[in-house]
């Protein structure tokens, strides 16, 4: 199935919910295109394209739920889905949180998440685009490891009360790995955007290419506490862990970091340093992402932190109406105000600090103070009087995005970045931090 | 990976704590539908399709895979069942040489043209990436095995076990911790079934039936008073196993500070025992952060050599092939070479083996139709082998593939992936409390929990799930704000008793990451508790 309009997927929802006899009936459908090119050592390595579709079928009753898919569109199979659906849900225990489907939503104008250029990527453009960045490796004396990919998908959704909701997106991911040949340096890249003609495989490769020429011969400086200025893509992975967690049953339940004694919570409370303001926004062109939700609620501007005060929590539908506030999604990504600081003036204006510009394998140790451990990688440099002085040897950390941004001293500006660990994208800025915990050190490279 | 190709189970712990994100391979089907499998010469005739049709168009090399994937997760949280999720994934992938490189497609469209079309189109990705190629690509040699089959020797199939059942005893499971003093605790039952058909050019037709199953648990426990919580997982491992893993057998159990399982796990009385232990947390002494002597249960072990012996040892990652990602290994070629590099004391003896019985990574023939074996990849504390495929076996001077290459789905291209590696019993015999008798100043650690180590594996840190404090030879009470960071090498060099095959045990990844696009691997990691000396302990208690 190609990517069906907004008709053609309302024509098709509408004929399955015409076959339903249950007390409510819910049915979406999506396909998904793509591509990817993977290389290491100077060469490629492996590379594919693949396709998918797939039409679901909830049917309730009461409070009985039956979900059932289907790769086939003919109307016997269509049918066929609904009633199976049907017979499930009569099976079901009823799920005592369930929520009633949605009625009919109005929703903000279509965010611009589909860029035709994107959906049309061919194989001939990916190793077109490759062959950029292997250029650059070999003029450098450089072994290039990078992974290229691409996509375009839409889904629907309608239900028996009336909501149809619609999206469609395109998606271009690259990340670079220069490493010296003798092994002992190391730089990496990585961009991801909705427009390819955003991406400039050029400028990230070089950009990888610097730090692998810059790295090699690493000095080791004793662990402790550092000021730090940590580049986006070393940022986010220990953000992601901050705003992903912003959720309201679980600290109203007494098992977050935003709980507090006496079954308090956080919310409305300043959790961070005042410079901290997060929000999201589906209609920013930095960052556009889907105008609704899964579950078809209405996607809206949201500050999760303002000026380090937490605003507002992820509610489901379920805990909203036992709390008595307003359901409040998940968001698709996340937007972390700066200034107008680039990292070279963030840079210049740091006497003695850390310039790390990658972080890795991050992974939760006490889940209330939200401490985390992991890696820097890929280029780690020593900043004094303003200046890259040398690249220093990896360390490893053990560090709460918490008590991080309460060490807060000055933001750059915001970029768009995909993290190298969850894989999720936000506007994050250079951040620049005292007291920063290193633990131990890494030989790796 | 991209995070909407994750689906976060609904309910899956508070804010996904107990699991984090799981992958969904695949779409969702109705829970309790009987198996489905597809007729053997229905998958012979449509991979005939995809080898003739990439072979007319210039392909040297052809294999085809056609999966049915099934999974079945269950979900539940104190007295609610909140999702029961059955994935059903059917389709081909279908990869190629053509021009000496490698080219993939896969497709869900399985008529004679769709299946044409993806070896079409994988023979035209390999032509059009060969202007980036270095040198050809160069296979070991395979024989083809004709046409043969494999399955898991399972006792009872988990997916004809009436979902009332499984359902029924996660509610029992979870009642009996709230019984104990739980506040909260989630629960999950994952089932996973590979029907894959796997045939190639060298003339292999090779039908397997893969099954898998974990169950696990968070249990958690609240202070109201001073809003702090303690949790304990579940102490059961993800196995290569039937139903039968579900059924309690007293041979099974070893009975100490809490019961350890072996191939058989007692779910309601291990939950019994955390929601007691979460309880017991709150008075543990806060470590003191120095040297120990630590005392590793196979529980928490099991992923120190799954992170610091299995994936160092992967030839790909050695040779550059994850450099982006995954990343690269401090266990260079010019160490293997030189047949003395020391990477552990002279007991450590780690054995890769994709034949286990039991083990999550135990199947007839890998993903490029390799029949699999057991090796040695460290043998008495020195380096002599890595784990590879058909593609790279000949840089290590290899005739065959080792049998390590795996994909996580039709809709995925194959690459390696890790074997069971496992550390061998000590060879006199140890028992836990023996070993335990002749420690000074020492910590024994149960379960696993956080782990992170480096892009060479040079750096580790763990923690685990129960510390107990030893003093003199003595149990002297629980401690708590544990975590051990050391290198490998120092680390494995420092391994100074092995308790004996009595007390050998599985330990498991069940969504193991790696590659771009990110695909999850399921091995095992065996062992028996393992003493190591002087191991760096630090104190993990902030105040935020």
């Amino acid at each position: 199935m190609a990517l069906l309009t907004p008709d053609e997927a309302q024509t098709l929802l509408k004929k399955v919910l015409s076959y339903s006899k249950a007390d409510e009936c819910e049915v979406s459908v999506s396909s998904n295109e793509g591509g990817n090119l993977r290389y290491a050592r100077n060469s490629v390595s492996t590379s594919g394209a693949s396709r998918s579709t797939e039409l679901a079928v909830s049917s309730v009753f009461g409070k009985k739920q039956g979900i059932t898919t289907i790769n086939e569109y003919d109307d016997a199979s269509l049918e066929k889905a609904v009633r199976r659906s049907e017979e499930l849900a009569r099976l079901a225990p009823e799920n005592p949180e369930y929520m009633p489907l949605l009625p009919a939503q109005t929703y903000g104008p279509v965010p611009q998440t589909f860029i035709p250029a994107t959906a049309a990527i061919t194989a001939a453009q990916r190793a077109d685009y490759v062959a950029q960045s292997l250029q650059i490796a070999k003029d450098a004396g450089l072994t290039a490891a990078g992974y290229l990919e691409h996509g375009a998908s839409f889904s629907a959704m309608m239900n028996s009360h009336g909501l149809f909701a619609y999206n469609t997106q395109t998606g271009v991911n690259f990340s670079i790995t220069m490493r010296t040949a003798d092994g002992t340096g190391s730089g990496y890249s990585s961009k991801g955007y909705n427009d390819i003609s955003q991406l400039d495989v050029r400028a990230a490769s070089k950009t990888a290419a610097w730090k692998a020429a810059h790295s090699g011969s690493a000095r080791a400086l004793e662990p402790g506490k550092y000021t730090v200025i940590l580049e986006p893509a070393a940022g986010v992975v220990l953000l992601e862990n901050l705003y992903g967690s912003l959720d309201a049953r679980s600290a109203d339940e007494g098992r977050s970091f935003l709980s507090l004694p006496g079954g308090k919570t956080r919310l409305g409370e300043k959790l961070v340093d005042e410079q901290v303001t997060i929000y999201s926004d589906p209609w920013d062109p930095a960052l556009p992402g889907t105008n609704y939700s899964n579950e078809g609620l209405p996607r809206e501007k949201v500050t999760w932190i303002e000026k380090g005060v937490v605003k507002n929590l992820v509610y489901s539908r379920y805990w909203a109406q036992k709390k008595g506030v307003r359901p409040m999604p998940y968001p698709d990504g996340y937007i972390m105000m700066g200034g107008s600081a680039s990292l070279d003036d963030m840079i210049k204006g740091t006497e003695k600090g850390i310039l790390v510009t990658r972080m890795w394998y991050i992974r939760e140790v006490d889940p209330q103070t939200l401490l985390y451990t992991g890696l820097t990688r890929d280029g780690t440099f020593y900043i004094e009087n303003g200046e890259i002085k040398f690249p220093i040897k990896n360390f490893r950390f053990n560090e709460s995005p918490i008590i991080m941004l309460n060490n807060l001293e000055a933001l750059g500006k915001p970029e768009r970045t995909v993290s190298g660990e969850g894989g999720g994208t936000a506007m994050i800025p250079p951040m620049k931090i005292r007291d920063f915990t290193f633990s131990s050190l890494s030989d790796a490279v | 990976m991209k995070r909407k190709d994750f689906l976060q189970l609904s309910g899956l712990g508070a804010g996904g704590l107990l699991l984090g994100r799981i992958p969904l391979l695949g779409t969702p089907v109705p829970p309790g539908r009987p198996l489905e499998t597809v007729d053997t010469a229905l998958k012979k005739r449509m991979a005939d399709i995809a080898l003739n049709a990439a072979r007319s168009k210039g392909a040297t090399y052809a294999d085809v895979r056609i999966g049915r994937y099934r999974n079945q997760f269950i979900i539940t949280r104190e007295d609610k069942v909140l999702n029961t999720v059955d994935t059903e994934s059917y389709g081909m992938g279908i990869r190629v040489i053509a021009d000496g490189c490698w080219g993939f497609s896969a497709t869900d469209k399985l008529d004679t043209d769709g299946i044409a079309q993806a070896a079409v189109l994988a023979v035209a990705i390999a032509k059009e990436n060969a202007r980036l190629q270095s040198e050809p690509v160069q296979l070991a040699p395979q024989k083809g095995y004709g046409e043969v089959s494999w399955k898991t020797p399972i006792e009872k199939n988990g997916f004809e076990v009436p979902i009332k059942e499984k359902t029924d005893l996660l509610l029992a499971v979870n009642a009996a911790a709230m019984k104990n003093g739980a506040n909260f605790i989630d629960s999950a039952l994952f089932l996973v079934n590979e029907q894959k058909y796997f045939a190639s050019t060298d003339g292999s037709y090779i039908d397997q039936d893969i099954h898998r199953i974990w169950p696990t648990f968070t249990v958690t426990k609240i202070d109201s008073q001073t809003g702090k919580f303690e949790r304990r997982d579940a102490l059961s491992a993800p196995r290569g196993m039937g139903y039968e893993y579900m059924i309690p057998d007293e041979k099974n159990k070893i009975k100490g500070l809490t019961t350890l399982y072996r191939d058989r796990y007692d779910m309601l009385e291990d939950a019994q025992l955390a929601a007691t232990q979460a309880h017991d947390k709150f008075a543990a002494k806060s470590v003191e952060a120095g040297k120990y002597d630590l005392v590793l249960d196979p529980t928490n072990l099991w992923l120190t050599i799954h992170e610091s012996c299995g994936h160092p040892t992967e030839l790909d990652r050695v040779l550059g092939y994850e450099a982006n990602f995954a990343g690269t290994s401090f266990l260079t070629l010019d160490k293997w070479q030189s047949g003395k590099f020391n990477y552990g004391s002279p007991l450590v003896n780690i054995v890769a083996d994709k034949t286990q019985p039991g083990s999550l990574g135990a199947v007839g023939w890998d993903d490029e139709g390799v029949g699999t074996k057991q090796w040695d990849i460290i043998k008495d504390g020195i380096l002599v082998n890595y784990q590879t495929i058909r593609d790279q076996a000949h840089i290590i001077g290899l005739k065959e593939s080792q049998g390590c290459c795996y994909s996580q789905s039709w809709k995925d291209v194959q690459f390696q992936r890790m074997a069971n590696i496992s550390l061998q019993p000590g060879k006199t015999p140890l028992a836990p409390h023996d070993m335990i008798k002749n420690v000074e100043k020492g910590i024994y650690i149960i379960g696993d929990s956080s782990y992170s180590i480096d892009q060479q594996r040079y750096n580790f840190q763990f923690s685990g799930q129960l510390y107990y404090e030893i003093r003199n030879g003595q149990i002297t009470g629980m401690l708590k704000d544990v975590a051990y960071q050391a290198n490998t090498r120092e680390f494995w060099n420092s391994c100074a008793a092995i308790c004996d095959a009595q007390d050998y045990r599985l330990g498991g990844s069940f969504f193991d990451g790696k590659g771009q696009p990110e695909q999850s691997n399921a091995v095992s990691h065996g062992a028996s508790t393992t003493r190591f000396n002087g191991i760096n302990v630090i104190n993990t208690a902030r105040k935020i």
